[in-house]
């Protein structure tokens, strides 16, 4: 590691060139979440019922079921960015830290794929007969 | 650690006059938890409720429209467009615009006012439609 010198402790270490990667991606994240979450409101109003049959034909068509899926991975990528700041700010103890931080990636990646597997159901069976 | 009660402690929340850039800061964070947790469960809730048949969506049929569950889904939506007005404010405050005082607190106040309004439009339809 470096040769001593002030730059060559510091080179390849910490958040160099990554530390407006968090950042960044809570932006990106927003702008998938505006963009799909006002489509999806629209949707939702302007749809003639939302009855079980209604949504889940709706949910059926794969023009829907891609965007659908992309806005729960995106909800939940950007939930799990900003809730990780909120916790940086107000977990003050390292042992509750980090697992409030274990919780949240098993919430943050549990829900996306529970959402993700429920569309993908809707999408290759749609409607179930009781 | 010992504090020299000769100097004053820095400004915290009990002496700082309220104004509307600190309350929209604050809505920004209480919305955005809000709809992370209530939110996000009740759309999990909704799509595992519609991929698991006709019975599990009754269920959350009854409960999203018992006076609670309107209750819960007005309150998220104006979280929603509280968190979006808030949000796109940032988005300006990024580019590094919008500091100036005046203006800061124009939007600031404007974005509870576009959020109410766009519920309030939302909701008028809702139940317009359903008459």
């Amino acid at each position: 590691m470096g040769t001593g010198t002030g730059i060559g402790r510091v080179r390849g270490l910490g958040s160099a060139k990554h530390g407006a990667h968090h950042w960044l991606a809570q932006r990106y994240t927003a702008v998938g979440n505006l963009l799909l979450v006002l489509w999806l409101v629209f949707s939702l109003i302007s749809l003639p019922g939302l009855d079980y049959e209604s949504v889940v034909s709706w949910i059926h068509n794969p023009l829907v079921a891609v965007p659908l899926m992309l806005m729960v991975v995106s909800i939940f990528m950007h939930l799990r960015l900003g809730m990780q700041v909120m916790l940086e700010d107000y977990v003050h103890d390292k042992g509750l830290a980090f697992f409030s931080m274990l919780v949240l990636n098993f919430y943050a990646f549990g829900g996306a794929a529970a959402g993700v597997f429920a569309i993908a159901k809707i999408a290759f069976i749609g409607i179930v007969k009781p | 650690m010992a504090r020299s009660t000769s100097r004053p402690l820095s400004p915290h929340l009990t002496i700082w006059k309220w104004g509307p850039a600190m309350a929209v800061s604050i809505m920004h964070r209480v919305t955005g938890n809000g709809l992370a947790t209530a939110g996000a469960l009740g759309l999990i809730w909704w799509l595992m409720a519609a991929a698991t048949g006709p019975e599990a969506y009754a269920t959350f049929v009854a409960c999203a429209t018992s006076p609670i569950g309107y209750l819960v889904m007005i309150g998220l939506s104006w979280f929603f467009f509280q968190h979006l007005f808030s949000g796109l404010r940032h988005f300006v405050l990024d580019m590094g615009a919008g500091y100036e005082l005046k203006n800061n607190k124009m939007w600031s106040i404007a974005t509870f006012i576009l959020s109410l309004l766009t519920t309030g439009f939302v909701w008028l339809y809702i139940f317009g439609k359903a008459l």
